[in-house]
């Protein structure tokens, strides 16, 4: 089952970063960043899936597919975004991280402006 | 699979970080520092080369 793999994954890269993080904090860092990277990796597949799925379904029901999209662009934005931000926290630097979730959220809100401004179109077209 | 850089990077990282403290030990400080920046160098490389595969594959899966 993969959630063994995982988790079986993450204690040993945790145990590994603890045990250099007194050695050498750098190091600790970097094992935490690529057990971060082999988890997600194990992921993938599965996102992918469900992703592809999620759109049959939305072309399906004649949705803009554009909306799925910048949906999905947005997923990906906000989970890239997450991953620096908790390095950084983890090595300490919260003022890089707190930076990093900002540029993260102004980019989200720039690519929701679109969808958005059609919302507000179909609401007022709705009153009478 | 990337299993095997979790410990690949670990290994690296243990080593350097004895033969820093060996070669404290020894008293030449600046042969420590160097094999920590040559090792810290080493990790830093196949761990960017990983980020980018990841980051590929997530733009790819997301279509960004």
């Amino acid at each position: 089952m993969e959630i063994l793999q995982i988790v079986g994954l993450g204690i040993v890269a945790a145990s590994f970063a603890v045990f250099l993080r007194n050695l050498r904090p750098e190091m600790a860092l970097l094992v935490s960043l690529s057990a971060g990277m082999a988890l997600i990796l194990l992921a993938v597949p599965k996102i992918s899936a469900v992703v592809s799925l999620i759109s049959a379904y939305v072309n399906r029901t004649g949705v803009d597919p554009e909306y799925l999209s910048t949906i999905l662009k947005i997923i990906g934005i906000a989970y890239i975004t997450e991953f620096g931000a908790e390095i950084c926290k983890d090595s300490g630097e919260s003022a890089i991280a707190s930076k990093i979730e900002l540029g993260g959220k102004v980019i989200i809100i720039a690519m929701a402006v679109p969808i958005i401004t059609s919302l507000i179109e179909t609401i007022t077209s709705i009153r009478p | 699979m990337d299993v095997d850089l979790i410990f690949k990077v670990a290994a690296i990282g243990i080593l350097v970080a004895i033969l820093h403290a060996l070669l404290d030990q020894a008293g030449r400080k600046e042969a420590a520092l160097m094999t920590t920046i040559v090792g810290l160098i080493v990790i830093l490389l196949m761990v960017a080369r990983e980020i980018v595969r990841l980051f590929d594959s997530i733009r790819s899966m997301f279509r960004i």
